[in-house]
């Protein structure tokens, strides 16, 4: 990968609202050359959209969060991934990952409410044909995601000026 | 009664530090710039490892010269580093940061009048640590037009019969100046060709924006008359637990053990261990860090452009020295101005000798967040100034 790619790349990955002049003056570069790399990345399917990390409980907005480990019957040629595809199209389902180990699909998922997690769970997801089992752990709370340690901001503790 | 006091302590300057620090701790809402320490807590896995090593009862002393398997870290790290192999066993001392080797090198190498080249603007106690040893100061000031490196002119009119000691401090405090391998050999010409020694003060070693940082001690017949001094408070952001070491040839070692020995006994056995865990698996951490005090350097630097302040670009630790003089004022009375109206703190030049008159230092061990508030402040000041 070329290295420009790779800062711009290290940069948005936490700081996805950086304003391209500014990017061009933390990296180095001329602001039309970051532009364009950013454009060719986004065409390219490099980069695939820009989320914002939101601390949904300090906002005040209960959200019930929920891991479900599916078991999966591989169809011939298929593999898992018309499973996969099909479960990915449920808007509430943030993510499908495709595991090693004990179960074959990991699927993250957002509810409002318990009710409403365990209702896909047992209307949506357990009846779909391939589906050998389900078993939905629900997120009790997030200390850290995307990189990001939440609910944690100390007072700095350097004196103000040392030599 | 008697008085209590040697004249030579009473003679040497309280640093000119401690003064703004003093105003700056009275102002809750002032944006400090004056800090001279990284930003970044210390990398958690060496946290981890200093608490694991007290968990473990690791609460004694070690041997004087640190823990055996720090110092053959050290040694591996160096010659990786600056492609320089020292003997853990004979030249490496573990010290309470790399301060405590200034200290040791000039104790154990001078005799009263013995003169100390100190290049000007540098970290505030190569100067009264000579005066301590009986040594005989004797400043080069430093041009911003070299870019505040010291060139082979200025050393060879330093030099005297007595000189004895060169102090090489690069990358710089307050400057951010470096010297690359160009710059050193030389340096390392005139150090040969006078018979003096160097004390290399590498402690920013990790904080390099341009080249990799080279020392003097790799050039051929350079590492047997000098001393490297460096450490994990700034490479590491471990400036609280105290730790460093200094490097130099079997002879001089030895006995400045005998210092380090009588006055200390040994470096915080707790930093040690953690050090460890530093040495061996903290390139990534270091590197992190070093690219985002890059990019604040380039921040920083851009906007004094926009703001059309003069300042030469510095490649070394996190400092940026932009040039005043525009403005008619000392450093000082320009830093305290600044402080006052505008409430950001900032560290005058002159605090790092009389060359450091008509500059500022700007550390940018800040988040950019503060660097972005800071630098609003400032440009409202200089345009006032301007404006007058």
């Amino acid at each position: 990968m070329k290295d420009i790619r790779k800062q711009i790349l290290k940069y948005l990955e936490t700081n996805s609202k950086a304003d391209l002049a500014e990017l061009a003056v933390l990296l180095g570069h001329e602001e039309a050359e970051i532009a364009n790399e950013i454009a060719d990345m986004e065409k390219e399917g490099i980069i695939c959209g820009y989320h914002t990390l939101i601390d949904w409980e300090k906002a005040g907005d209960d959200r019930v969060n929920a891991l479900i480990e599916v078991r999966v019957t591989p169809q011939r040629e298929k593999g898992f991934g018309k499973t996969a595809e099909r479960i990915c199209n449920y808007p509430e389902v943030n993510a499908v990952y495709l595991i090693s180990g004990g179960y074959d699909l990991l699927v993250t998922l957002e509810g409002k409410t318990l009710l409403e997690v365990s209702r896909f769970v047992s209307e949506k997801l357990s009846p779909i044909d391939a589906v050998i089992s389900t078993t939905t752990h629900f997120i009790l709370k997030k200390y850290k995601d995307h990189g990001t340690i939440l609910a944690r901001k100390s007072k700095p503790e350097r004196m103000a000026v040392t030599p | 009664m008697r008085e209590p006091l040697s004249k030579k302590i009473v003679g040497i300057e309280p640093s000119g530090i401690r003064k703004f620090f003093d105003v700056v701790s009275e102002m809750p809402d002032a944006i400090s710039l004056g800090v001279g320490e990284p930003d970044f807590d210390t990398p958690w896995r060496i946290r981890e490892e200093g608490i694991y090593s007290l968990e473990r009862g690791r609460t004694f002393y070690t041997s004087n010269a640190g823990l055996k398997d720090l110092k053959k870290e050290i040694g591996k790290y160096l010659e990786r580093k600056i492609g320089v192999s020292y003997d853990a066993n004979k030249e490496i001392i573990v010290t309470v940061g790399g301060s405590e080797g200034i200290d040791l090198a000039f104790r154990t190498m001078l005799d009263p009048g013995d003169e100390v080249l100190i290049p000007q603007p540098s970290y505030v106690s190569y100067l009264p640590c000579a005066v301590l040893a009986d040594g005989a100061p004797v400043v080069i000031p430093l041009q911003e037009k070299n870019e505040f490196k010291l060139t082979k002119e200025e050393l060879e009119a330093a030099i005297t019969p007595k000189t004895k000691i060169l102090v090489l401090p690069f990358p710089n405090n307050p400057t951010g100046a470096v010297m690359s391998k160009e710059d050193l050999e030389p340096i390392a010409e005139v150090v040969k060709k006078h018979d003096i020694y160097v004390l290399s003060d590498e402690i920013y070693s990790e904080l390099t924006y341009k080249d990799r940082h080279a020392s003097i001690a790799a050039f051929p017949g350079m590492k047997e008359r000098t001393l490297v001094i460096n450490g994990f408070s700034k490479g590491f952001a471990m400036t609280g637990w105290r730790l460093g070491y200094v490097c130099a040839p079997e002879r001089i070692a030895q006995q400045m053990l005998k210092i380090h020995q009588y006055a200390i006994l040994c470096a915080p056995t707790n930093s040690q261990y953690a050090a460890i865990e530093g040495l061996r698996h903290c390139d990534g951490e270091v590197q992190e860090m070093r690219t985002a005090y890059n990019q604040r350097r380039r921040y920083l630097l851009h906007e004094f452009k926009r703001m059309q302040l003069d300042c030469f670009e510095p490649f070394g630790a996190f400092y940026v020295f932009p040039n005043i003089q525009e403005f008619g004022m000392t450093s000082e009375e320009f830093a305290t101005r600044l402080l006052e109206e505008e409430k950001v703190a900032v560290v005058p030049g002159s605090a790092f000798g009389e060359s450091g008159e008509g500059y500022i230092r700007v550390s940018y061990a800040y988040s950019l967040e503060d660097l972005k508030e800071a630098i609003g402040r400032l440009g409202r000041f200089i345009d006032r100034m301007r404006n007058r």
